[in-house]
């Protein structure tokens, strides 16, 4: 179930994305990282951990690694690291990563 | 019983650990030591039961056999040379494969175009490095023993009439009937002062240790493993460069580098952190298991493999200390063969 | 031949100040920075707010000026870059966008700020809770407004977003405080010295009245913080007054003790360290200069204590005075003299520092956590797993880590290392500067063996 952000409904008129989140659509704003879209989004958790426990964001500022969240099938992305993008393909994480995400292109 | 142990940021070889416990390849030019580690790795499993016994701990033995990848003909064909010395110290008792890169594509279809070949032992396994050294200080503790942190010990003599007496660097003493020096590099300040003349070096190796993953990876090898808590470790450099246990950039991408060309899909699994850790190793690299002639009741104990040779330690050579009966033979690792 | 005579890693005050300085100096200089743009926590953003933020303050837009100022010179500027790793000899390795590249320079200075202490406590890992610095980060980059929030903890930080939500229209319900008289009574010694800094404290005391004025509650000595999450997601959040037991139900309990210096480089560049007891935190050991034994690496701003925006900027504009000395373009006497205006400068700022520092100390269940209050956050190790083990055979930090595996996961110790320091201190235990290996950020396999084929790589 999804629940209302934790934060103030924000006005538009700025630029926005649109991405999904486990599917579902989620609209933000340009400028915002994923973190931040995630929590403007709802107050749910953004991921579990190995042990089960519900975390979300929490430092803002790339300290803390409890943003980790799946970025276009590429797992553990620190989400307030990371600029939202038109089209971006977000997926909460339960447990631990899978071994292989999408492959490294290089 | 007590162990006097060292300072927090003291060279541990035990905190850089691989966690192997393994036979492959081992004691190649010298039998002696490929037979103490054939006997070790087969009591590996019995060991660990009953150290979870003791101490409570699951140490994540797994010994379903291991890998050792080549990308280099070369160094495949030699490593095959090796495995033929250690077959026939052994007698035959231990067998290996070779895997050309194709037969161990059709295995392991994971596994990069660049590997041209493998070895597999069967008898080869691993731990958890961290926590079986948890598991030997809680089973320490819980048989009674006492483990002293912060003793780093500057001297040692023997006591006119039976004993040694120890004294730290701040200035606390010690007595003990018996003493077994086992101090790592820390040892070779303290061996000429019992008359043992083993004077031990360090080899750095350097680690990567990367995220924690989901599911296994589907094999073990000697230089790419998965922890039991998902992290997986990648390793197997030396390097003579005394006592520096830094980190370096170009091993650690050539670390990166060897475990992307065997396993291609693991490019984008993050290192979180990488490390250096130097190996105590004696003159000739094997064991030194040696009783001072000087002075009766001394020990020098030292090793490379300490994972692997664990449950020889905790039995045989007690047995050996205490002179008891069917204690092992350990002559071949006495330090009398570095004198000849 | 190097890429640049000056690495800067971080483009807050310090860095921004120190870049536009050196660059004028005619000194090449590039600026790496983990952020898209300009600015440092402090002025986050600030560069592309023009839409009438004006409740995050006029502090804030001062940032403006050296934005600005920036964008003008010849500072060669790579944001959103991560410094993973710096060789002895000044090769500094950075990743964007999953490529990691390598730059060289004469010297380095190291810009790297502050975060803030880590400030435990039951529940602190909810979903939820965040940190002050976190809801004002949402404010000045996604104009996301805390709604109906907490504010706990102590510190400056705490009233200023206590007022810029309120000047946003987005009151916090309540403001709930550690700090106690006897703070108080301890920090009333260094007042005298802290009015060298009259226009710092009347602002703090502005913020306070205005706080006052808007009847938001407050409560002070509050302890035993504890967050519990209720079905609905919301979260109760109780604390002890020495009256009574409070319960305050929210949907952000947004905590805050301080901050202090992010240490991370410094110390994987084996450089080093002291502990400091006002501060409690390592600080890197720097001299007046703020030159390290390396002499060609220096720290400047909040990373080598802190000190603020102000005290940033000065100590900034001071490392590079050194850098140019040591490249040969400023004599003795010209490096000496014309740091004259920013030490007064630096002087003055850091006054208020021992008042502040003491006035708002943390308390010592915050620094010393027991019971299951969790300290590793990557690793979910509690404080009574930290405690037990540490009972069992008097270990120290090191091999804490390695019995417990706090600090092994993805932050590399970044939340659990000073709660773990504070409560081997708490057991009589003495501070042990915990070894800091690279890379400092997360870099992919793949990242690290394309460098293994390019010849810079080699030592």
């Amino acid at each position: 179930m999804k629940r209302d952000s934790r934060f103030k409904e924000r006005q538009e008129g700025v630029e926005t994305v649109q991405m999904t989140l486990d599917g579902d659509i989620m609209t933000a704003q340009i400028g915002d990282s994923v973190a931040a879209a995630i929590l403007a989004y709802s107050a749910n958790p953004s991921r579990h951990t190995a042990m089960g426990s519900p975390r979300a964001a929490y430092c803002m500022m790339g300290v803390c690694f409890d943003c980790l969240v799946e970025v276009d099938g590429r797992p553990n992305v620190q989400g307030c690291m990371t600029l939202v993008r038109e089209g971006m393909v977000l997926r909460r994480q339960n447990g631990l990563r899978p071994i292989s995400g999408v492959q490294a292109d290089d | 019983m007590t162990v006097l142990d060292g300072e927090d940021g003291d060279y541990r070889a035990s905190q850089g650990n691989f966690g192997l416990v393994w036979l492959q390849g081992k004691g190649a030019d010298y039998a002696p030591y490929a037979n103490l580690s054939y006997k070790a790795v087969q009591q590996w499993s019995h060991f660990a039961s009953s150290l979870q016994e003791i101490s409570g701990l699951d140490v994540a033995l797994d010994q379903s056999g291991g890998f050792e990848f080549f990308t280099d003909d070369a160094e495949f064909d030699e490593f095959q040379g090796l495995l033929n010395a250690q077959h026939r110290h052994l007698d035959g008792r231990v067998d290996h494969d070779v895997l050309s890169g194709h037969e161990l594509r059709k295995l392991h279809p994971e596994i990069g175009p660049k590997v041209v070949g493998a070895t597999f032992c069967g008898l080869d396994g691993h731990v958890n490095p961290l926590r079986f050294l948890h598991s030997l200080q809680t089973a320490v503790t819980n048989l009674g023993g006492k483990i002293l942190s912060e003793m780093t010990v500057s001297d040692v003599e023997a006591v006119l009439g039976g004993g040694f007496s120890m004294s730290t660097i701040t200035g606390t003493t010690i007595n003990a009937e018996r003493v077994v020096l086992c101090a790592g590099l820390g040892s070779s300040k303290l061996a000429p002062q019992l008359g043992f003349k083993t004077i031990v070096r360090a080899q750095r190796g350097e680690l990567l240790i990367t995220e924690k993953i989901g599911d296994r990876l589907p094999f073990l090898s000697s230089t790419i493993r998965q922890v039991d808590e998902g992290g997986i470790q990648i390793g197997g450099t030396k390097a003579d460069v005394g006592l520096d246990n830094s980190e370096t950039l170009e091993v650690m991408c050539g670390l990166a580098k060897h475990a992307v060309s065997v396993l291609p899909m693991l490019a984008d699994v993050r290192v979180i952190r990488a490390w250096g850790a130097l190996r105590v190793l004696s003159p000739d690299g094997y064991p030194v298991y040696t009783q001072s002639a000087e002075k009766p009741g001394a020990y020098l104990v030292t090793c490379h493999s300490g994972v692997t040779l664990a449950p020889l330690h905790t039995k045989g050579l007690v047995d050996w200390i205490e002179n008891a009966s069917g204690a092992p033979d350990l002559e071949a690792f006495d330090e009398a063969r570095f004198s000849i | 031949m190097t890429d640049a005579d000056l690495i800067i890693i971080g483009a807050g005050p310090a860095g921004m100040a120190a870049a536009i300085s050196a660059s004028e100096a005619g000194a090449k200089v590039i600026l790496l920075d983990e952020q898209q743009s300009a600015g440092g926590q402090i002025y986050r953003n600030v560069g592309s707010n023009h839409d009438g933020r004006s409740f995050l303050g006029e502090e804030y837009f001062e940032g403006l000026k050296l934005v600005e100022a920036l964008s003008r010179s010849n500072v060669k500027c790579e944001f959103g870059t991560t410094v993973w790793r710096i060789e002895d000899d000044l090769r500094v390795v950075w990743s964007r966008d999953g490529v990691s590249n390598i730059s060289s320079a004469r010297h380095v200075l190291l810009a790297t700020g502050a975060q803030e202490r880590p400030a435990p406590f039951p529940g602190w890992e909810l979903p939820g809770v965040m940190t002050a610095g976190a809801a004002q980060i949402l404010m000045k980059s996604s104009r996301l407004l805390a709604k109906d929030a907490v504010l706990a903890g102590s510190g400056p930080l705490l009233y200023l977003v206590a007022v810029q939500l309120i000047k946003a229209g987005t009151p916090p319900i309540a403001i709930v405080e550690t700090q106690t008289m006897k703070n108080a009574f301890k920090a009333s010694r260094y007042l005298p010295r802290a009015m060298l800094a009259s226009k710092m404290l009347a602002k703090g005391m502005e913020l306070l009245r205005y706080i006052r004025k808007s009847g938001v509650s407050r409560y002070t000595s509050a302890k035993d913080f504890q967050a519990v999450q209720n079905d609905d997601g919301q979260l109760t959040f109780s604390f002890r007054t020495r009256k009574r037991v409070h319960q305050l139900v929210t949907p952000l309990v947004l905590s805050h003790q301080g901050v202090v210096s992010s240490t991370h480089i410094s110390r994987s560049l084996g450089l080093a360290h002291e502990w400091n007891l006002s501060q409690q935190a390592f600080l890197p050991i720097v001299d007046k200069w703020g030159r390290t034994k390396n002499s060609r690496i220096h720290i400047a701003g909040d990373g080598a204590g802190i000190g603020g925006a102000r005290a940033a900027i000065a100590s900034g504009r001071i490392a590079v005075l050194d850098m140019l000395f040591q490249l040969g373009k400023l004599s003795d006497d010209q490096r000496n003299q014309s740091s004259t205006a920013d030490r007064a400068l630096l002087r003055q700022s850091l006054a208020i520092r021992p008042f502040l520092d003491a006035l708002y100390y943390p308390p010592k269940e915050i620094l010393a956590p027991s019971g299951e209050t969790l300290v590793c956050r990557c690793e979910e190790i509690g404080a009574s797993t930290i405690r037990q083990t540490l009972n069992q055979s008097g270990l120290g930090p090191r091999q804490i880590k390695s019995s417990t595996r706090s600090g092994m996961g993805p932050c590399q110790g970044r939340m659990c290392e000073l709660p773990i320091q504070g409560i081997l201190s708490s057991c009589g235990k003495k501070h042990l500067l915990p070894k800091v290996r690279t890379p400092i950020k997360p870099i992919s396999l793949g990242e690290l063996a394309s460098l293994a084929e390019r010849p810079s790589t080699k030592s």
